[in-house]
């Protein structure tokens, strides 16, 4: 390649990157792929949190419930937490899924903090936050009695958002599921 | 009135900063030396008006004017003054126009102490710099006016500001933030009309490297500053995170550490021309780059700005103009050819290349990392998170690898050096660092390798800067004139090593030291951590002007002698309701101790409490003070206030033929 061709390189790479740039303005990263809505939670088979047995998808199944992606190395899910303790006082089911953490960490955090969950998923490597499209923690997914993904909210489930979107779906869900 | 006032001043410098880019270039490509001397009136004339646009700004948000939109989302009559002001950049429109203050600033700056410069070189600069203040102001008018208004509807009380933002480290983290991310527009400005002019020599690397310096220490301070806010006001003693907004002041960091020392070489040595300029351009694209992400919402972050898809798309294609348009320059004008100037495998043009390589793959691995999501998100391959992991994997690494060269950076000749000088040199220094990597960890509870490996290299680090000046010293009649005739640079450097090795040490001993409860505490509870006995002695209410808080009071006592007093605070702030943890800190230089307030819990008055001792921790912000200081003090070097070198009156000579 001629000394002259090399300099171009660097342009080359920027063009490709600003492509990517230009690509990404019409993405929202907050927006979940339309692809696992209304899809049924992927199997899995995972430690739980703080104890020897495992829990799998069908353990889920059953009931409308909350699975709530979070970790003791994320930011907002300290915010998060108190609502959640709120959510499930009211009696509303929530799995926690312990997104690539240690074990210990999320332990002394629940102890600290309060547990709100039934169970918590231990997804060390976050294999199944792969396979949900977790894109960083806290995320929220309502899940439904069939195991289908009804809903994901990614961020902070506070009042607001609990009260105008997560709990009228919840409710309507085990409407339902109390008529059938 | 007043907002008006700022709206047509702003409208004012826009029109200025078009002129200043448009007519000295001309002026330069048709040596018209009338149109070559404006830009130096220009740039003051831009700062000005910027200047009187901020400040009209300033004085809404200081009178509580909320008809002035972004003063109504953004203040609050309760606001302290002091808050009152800093919230002008505590939001996108204002920051915004703090960016193009600092810019002006940079500008009228170089117009006026360039004396030295040749007309023709000096009128390319302010001209690239003018061009630049066109795209950032033209984004305000066109995008994010600060000046919009709310009538009719002015509310009657502002939506206050964000309440982490309320917090004295955050009143000057930006303006030192942006110091650093605009600075290196000089930089860039001087290599772009370096490319321009066709003139890429020794002269033209001096006049850079002040300014990148100057640039590198206030960004150096800015990052430093944010890594300290994070650690007292988010509550939970952690200093950096990797996220999106903070790599965004860390690439272009990196890149600037890179473009200061391949400047060295490029001045003492000619060497490195086409690749300095490179990464001129480098620093100031990761600059704009920071601006895009932070501010386009491609990107999800704890500290994203509220975003818009039509400012994205102005930035993208501004970032394209600039970034494109400069590689497109360099592309047609770098000199392609190998330069003439040799060097031998050891010497210290090759630790400087070594600097450079790792300095480089450090940017791009942080590029990579943070824009990964993106790129798979665009590729259709789904969403993915980088998290520290990831970044914490690959770049201690990458550090560690750098430690062991950088000590034989001060100790090494150019052109030509030898390995058995070296040995002769650093034998001592070597021994000396391995023993202290042996014994210093011993003076702490339990042995760590990872601490011994870091106080190793530190004081690798440390002695061989010692070793260097011992050097340069012994000579000397008495040490005092040795000492003396050291020049600035040489102390610049030295600081900067040393704040480098003092931020290594840091860094490692409170990632491996730090010890962490987390447990419930209730009045009259006593607990013991690290040697320290912490007691809750009571839980009392405080009002202060803008919120009411609960406040723990801490008593902590080390062999029975009461150390410190600590009053840790969860507030609620009054006009958004917003809960806020303000942890408290007694500090020092070899532990802190760090106490927040988690939630109640139950009705007793227990309350979740989150104990830190935290080693050495403030050593990695000494040691970026330091670096900072290392980057204010070759300034002061003689050799850059030359009145008329050589190579200028040569320049000046070019003008004339020409």
């Amino acid at each position: 390649m001629s000394p002259r061709l090399k300099l171009f390189i660097p342009l080359i790479l920027f063009t490709g990157m600003a492509l990517f740039l230009f690509r990404g303005l019409s993405l929202d990263p907050r927006e979940l792929p339309s692809a696992l809505i209304d899809r049924p939670l992927p199997d899995f088979n995972l430690p739980v949190l703080g104890q020897e047995r495992l829990l799998q998808r069908a353990d889920l199944v059953g009931e409308p419930a909350l699975l709530n992606v979070w970790a003791t190395w994320c930011v907002s899910c300290r915010v998060e937490h108190p609502y959640l303790l709120q959510i499930a006082a009211s009696g509303v089911p929530i799995y926690g899924i312990n997104y690539k953490d240690e074990d210990a960490a999320a332990a002394r955090w629940l102890a600290e903090l309060g547990d709100p969950y039934r169970a918590n998923i231990a997804d060390r490597e976050g294999s199944l936050g792969l396979d949900l499209g977790v894109y960083g923690a806290p995320e929220t997914y309502l899940v439904d009695a069939e195991g289908v993904i009804r809903y994901r909210h990614v961020g902070v489930v506070d009042e607001r958002v609990w009260q105008t979107i997560l709990q009228p779906m919840y409710q309507q869900l085990s409407a339902s599921g109390d008529r059938g | 009135m007043i907002p008006e006032i700022g709206h047509f001043a702003l409208i004012i410098a826009f029109c200025l900063s078009i002129i200043l880019a448009v007519i000295p270039s001309w002026g330069a490509w048709r040596r018209n030396t009338g149109a070559m001397a404006l830009a130096p009136g220009l740039a003051v004339g831009l700062m000005v008006f910027v200047g009187v646009s901020f400040a009209c700004l300033a004085t809404a948000f200081l009178q509580d004017d909320f008809s002035v939109k972004v003063v109504a989302s953004n203040s609050n009559s309760m606001l302290p003054p002091i808050y009152k002001f800093s919230a002008v950049w505590g939001n996108h429109e204002g920051s915004l126009l703090l960016w193009a203050l600092i810019l002006s600033l940079w500008t009228a700056a170089v117009a006026l102490f360039s004396g030295q410069l040749p007309l023709l070189v000096l009128s390319r600069v302010l001209s690239v710099m003018g061009a630049v203040a066109v795209g950032f102001l033209s984004f305000m008018l066109l995008t994010s006016n600060p000046f919009a208004r709310l009538l009719p509807g002015t509310p009657a009380d502002g939506n206050d500001l964000n309440p982490l933002l309320q917090d004295p480290g955050l009143i000057i983290h930006p303006p030192l933030l942006y110091m650093g991310y605009v600075g290196f527009s000089v930089a860039f400005a001087f290599a772009i009309a370096a490319l321009l002019g066709g003139r890429l020599d020794a002269s033209w690397a001096r006049w850079s490297r002040p300014w990148t310096n100057v640039a590198w220490g206030f960004l150096s301070l800015g990052i430093m500053l944010g890594s300290w806010w994070a650690y007292y006001e988010l509550g939970w003693g952690g200093w950096w995170f990797w996220d999106p907004v903070e790599n965004a002041s860390f690439m272009p960091w990196l890149a600037g550490t890179a473009l200061l020392h391949s400047l060295a070489a490029t001045e003492k040595r000619g060497l490195f021309k086409s690749w300095t300029v490179l990464l001129a351009i480098f620093a100031f694209s990761l600059s704009l780059l920071g601006t895009f992400l932070v501010r386009s919402g491609v990107l999800t972050s704890v500290h994203a700005f509220a975003t818009d898809p039509a400012r994205g798309l102005f930035i993208l294609v501004f970032l394209a103009l600039v970034v494109g348009g400069s590689l497109t320059l360099y592309a047609l004008r770098a000199p392609a050819v190998t330069s003439r100037v040799s060097f031998e495998w050891v010497s210290r043009e090759s630790l400087i290349l070594c600097n450079n390589v790792v300095f480089l793959v450090a940017t791009i691995t942080v590029l990579f990392g943070t824009l990964f999501p993106l790129i798979m998100d665009a590729l259709g391959g789904g969403k993915y998170s980088v998290g520290p992991p990831y970044f914490n994997a690959v770049f201690v690494p990458l550090m560690a690898l750098l430690a062991p060269f950088m000590g034989l950076g001060p100790v090494s000749r150019w052109k030509k050096d030898s390995t058995r000088r070296w040995r002769q040199e650093l034998a001592l220094p070597a021994v000396v660092a391995v023993l202290c990597g042996f014994t210093l960890p011993l003076f702490n509870a339990s042995y760590n390798l990872w601490v011994a490996l870091a106080v190793a290299l530190s004081a690798w680090l440390v002695l061989g800067l010692l070793r260097d000046l011992w050097y340069r010293v012994r000579g000397a009649a008495t040490l005092a004139t040795g000492l003396r005739r050291i020049t600035p640079s040489y102390w610049g450097m030295f600081l900067a090593h040393l704040g480098f090795a003092a931020c290594v040490t840091g860094i490692v001993a409170t990632s491996q030291y730090n010890i962490e409860h987390d447990l419930k505490m209730s009045p009259g509870d006593t607990e013991q951590l690290a040697g320290y006995e912490f007691t809750f002695i009571e839980l009392v209410p405080v009002r202060g002007p803008n919120f009411v808080a609960d406040e723990a009071r801490f008593e902590i006592r080390r062999d029975g002698e009461v150390v410190a007093r600590l009053a840790p605070q969860k507030r609620r702030y009054l006009a958004t309701g917003q809960v806020m943890t303000e942890a408290d800190i007694d500090g020092g230089l070899f532990r802190d101790l760090y106490v927040a307030m988690g939630e109640p819990i139950g009705e007793g008055g227990a309350w979740a409490m989150r104990l830190h001792y935290k080693p050495m921790v403030r050593w990695m912000w000494l040691g970026a003070i330091l670096m900072a200081l290392g980057g204010f003090t070759t300034v002061l070097d003689k050799r850059y206030r030359r009145q008329r070198s050589p190579a200028i009156a040569k320049g000046a000579v070019h003008v004339a033929q020409a």
